[in-house]
């Protein structure tokens, strides 16, 4: 995600409609203006950063410092164990101990070091400082120490204290586990066989009963519209009580489960219907009378015209409403945990993902991964036809006055 | 798996199928049922008349058809049987006449949800609406503000479980003295406050940081509706205002504000209508505890609980419908008034 820096200056514009010129003659007003939509960017946008960030984090880091800390080094207070005094080895006549603070390289630093657990800040790297077992000491900052001595070493156990700088680290690891060991994977596979259908099957059906409203004239027409519109604010909750009463039901009668993919199929089918005959239609109407009826006069039938010209040329109002419904589908929990099972070949990604807010509430390796790899095809689907989808809210909003 | 995702492909062909060949099928036997080449009283021109009349008649319903079974199966019949279920017993055998909606009333719980749902409807769209609202007007000025637009509008493409997740993150709380991973409280810190446990904090607090999420979703759907209504207002009208020396607020207020006021009513309404559904926000948050209880939630609640009530969860169900009904017959209105105008 890109962060978009503040410039005063406007860009003329050839085109000035009257509300941009209006404003154009501010320039204290512009700048806080600029300022203004730029602190509500920086708020709408950053919690979204924070999960993208968290989620490539090592685990360890990531419980410790906040995200935003993330790109800059971190320092720790560790503490080193020397080597044993037997290991020292006589060198022109001193006694010598080789070693490093970090015996595997991690690519970690030591920014100062003490020998003292009280005081690891004494002294910077490179520096000499006294032992108090007699010798000196020097840790170099990539952790190798070397300790000099005129007399032999004489200790059973001593340590250093060091503050390490460590570098950040990021990972793809926490998407692995996700994926392989979470469950998360095997949910987004759920996700889609949820989703594909219950978004293709509405709209064939929705497309034939628009048409039928917006071109045909029959009776009770203008009713069935009106129907249609008030169907569209219907709560899904009126629906889930008998809908699970009567899949219960039909599960009793026939021997088979109660939770299948077909149930969920037909009920998002059943809820999306009204915005999808509600959109169509509207659309269809606004398509040109003088098309549909030269077409009539060459004897044309109906199917035919629908088939052949009202459909291609509605490809934008089809978009449109696959999208909504593509994204309702997707990211509903509702409807998936009542009528779906929390069993592995079933569960949905949005279900998963509240299972695992439950379960690993303070694995946030696990939640941010998860929660990223939910809304990734939803976002994907957003940028790409983001066109379509503004159109379609334009057009699904009931106009007022 | 692979047998599942072909499994779930497969339906989408036979669906598919089952569809164009159910419309092509009816239309095909209706033609030659009625046609004028078909059976009956052939070579009589009257009769034929007779039947193109009746085929005109037919042909919509075998369109409607499908979509009005789905609809009258899912939405229609579920409305009545919902409201019938109220007045029986948590298995639906028993009538108990107004015993859910006495229950309700005395229950604290649900008086906790009814008040925690008319906070959510007074806080969430106005503030939605404001802000989109703020967004619309100011981006509009801006050479990045198409940018700006879109990453606004870009959490409308997130699951209410994913937004939980990254507010959760947010709002993450480690113990007073703990260097803190959730930037809310690392910015408390920053100002010298202290670290909350952000969710528990009652009365209200704790409710209104969930409703932050929902405002943070909606957001964009009201900008994208008001923007678009603000391109709408007619030149002319902000020229001459400014040249009546009229100041850029009072414009605001005084002509902005009231030619799209309408469209304001509709971002309104359609976020109340968002709101008082939610479930999903209450349900990954706090699950209804520490006071943050919704209609929805608590419906849901009922559903599962014991092995499920279906008396109260359906009582729960006709208030939310209750409070939507008036919006749905303000929106039949308006679309019969556009019909008439067409």
């Amino acid at each position: 995600m890109t962060t978009i820096t503040s410039g005063t200056a406007a860009t003329p514009r050839t085109e000035r409609s009257a509300i941009a010129s209006w404003f154009a003659q501010l320039t204290a007003g512009k700048i806080v203006a600029q300022l203004a939509l730029l602190l509500l960017v920086v708020v709408w946008t950053v919690p979204t950063a924070g999960l993208l960030i968290s989620s490539v984090r090592d685990k360890d880091q990531l419980t410790t410092s906040g995200w935003w800390e993330s790109l800059v080094m971190s320092e720790a207070n560790e503490a080193a164990s020397l080597p044993p005094a037997d290991t020292q080895v006589e060198e022109n006549g001193q006694y010598v101990i080789r070693g490093s603070v970090f015996p595997e390289d991690e690519g970690r630093t030591v920014v100062r070091y003490g020998t003292s657990i009280n005081n690891p800040s004494e002294a910077a790297a490179g520096d000499t400082l006294d032992l108090r077992t007699g010798g000196e000491i020097t840790v170099n900052a990539d952790g190798t120490f070397g300790m000099v001595s005129a007399a032999p070493f004489e200790y059973d156990r001593a340590r250093i204290f060091v503050v390490a700088g460590i570098p950040p680290r990021f990972t793809i690891e926490n998407y692995v586990e996700v994926l392989t060991s979470e469950g998360i994977g095997r949910s987004f596979i759920n996700s889609f066989t949820v989703t594909v259908p219950a978004t293709v099957i509405p709209i064939l059906i929705a497309a034939f009963a628009a048409y039928a409203l917006a071109w045909m004239s029959f009776p009770f027409r203008g009713l069935l519209v009106a129907l249609i519109v008030g169907l569209l604010v219907v709560p899904l909750q009126m629906s889930l009580i008998p809908l699970l009463r009567m899949y219960n039901g039909i599960a009793g009668l026939t021997g088979g489960a109660s939770k299948t993919y077909l149930g969920i199929w037909l009920a998002h089918t059943g809820f999306g219907l009204p915005l999808a005959i509600y959109l169509l239609r509207n659309y269809m109407a606004s398509l040109p009378k003088e098309i549909m009826e030269s077409a009539r006069m060459d004897g044309a039938s109906h199917f035919q015209i629908f088939t052949t010209m009202v459909l291609p040329l509605s490809f934008p109002a089809l978009a449109s409403f696959a999208i909504f419904q593509f994204l309702w589908v997707w990211n509903d929990l509702l409807v998936a945990t009542v009528f779906l099972g929390n069993n592995e070949g079933q569960i949905v990604l949005t279900a998963r993902l509240r299972e695992l807010l439950g379960s690993r509430g303070d694995n946030w390796e696990i939640l941010t991964a998860g929660a990223f790899v939910s809304i990734f095809v939803p976002l994907m689907v957003f940028f790409s036809l983001q066109r379509y989808f503004v159109r379609g809210l334009l057009a699904g909003s009931v106009k007022g006055g | 798996m692979w047998l599942q995702i072909a499994g779930a492909l497969v339906t989408v062909v036979i669906g598919v199928a089952a569809c164009v060949l159910y419309f092509w099928g009816t239309n095909w036997v209706l033609d030659r049922t009625l046609g004028t080449s078909g059976a009956g009283a052939a070579g009589d021109g009257v009769a034929t008349a007779g039947q193109d009349k009746l085929r005109t008649r037919i042909r919509p319903w075998l369109f409607l058809a499908p979509a009005l079974f789905f609809m009258g199966l899912y939405l229609i019949y579920p409305v009545v049987e919902t409201l019938r279920l109220t007045f029986f017993d948590r298995f639906g055998t028993n009538y108990v006449g107004f015993g859910n909606y006495i229950w309700a009333f005395n229950d604290p719980q649900f008086q906790q949800s009814i008040f925690n749902n008319l906070l959510w409807l007074i806080i969430v769209p106005t503030l939605a609406t404001a802000f989109g609202l703020i967004v619309a007007v100011l981006a509009d000025r801006i050479w990045w503000g198409q940018v700006a637009k879109s990453l606004i509008f870009m959490p409308m493409a997130i699951s209410f479980v994913g937004a939980s997740v990254i507010w959760k993150f947010v709002y993450d709380y480690r113990g007073t003295n703990a260097d803190q991973i959730g930037i809310l409280n690392a910015i408390v810190q920053m100002f010298g406050g202290e670290p909350q446990a952000w969710m528990t904090i009652t009365p209200f607090w704790n409710s209104f940081l969930l409703m932050i999420i929902l405002v943070w979703i909606q957001t964009g759907f009201a900008m994208v509706i008001l923007s678009a209504a603000l391109r709408g207002i007619p030149e002319e009208t902000i020229e001459a205002a400014r040249i009546d020396g009229a100041s850029d607020i009072r414009i605001f207020f005084d002509i902005m504000i009231p030619q799209i006021f309408p469209t304001i009513l509709v971002v309104w309404t359609t976020i109340t209508i968002v709101v008082l559904k939610i479930f999903d926000i209450v349900l990954a948050m706090t699950n209804g505890q520490w006071d943050t209880q919704v209609l929805a939630n608590l419906m849901f609640d009922w559903m599962f609980r014991g092995g499920g009530d279906a008396g109260r969860g359906s009582t729960i169900a006709i208030c939310i419908m209750i409070a939507v009904i008036p919006i749905m017959i303000w929106n039949i209105r308006q679309a019969n008034k556009e019909e008439g105008t067409r």
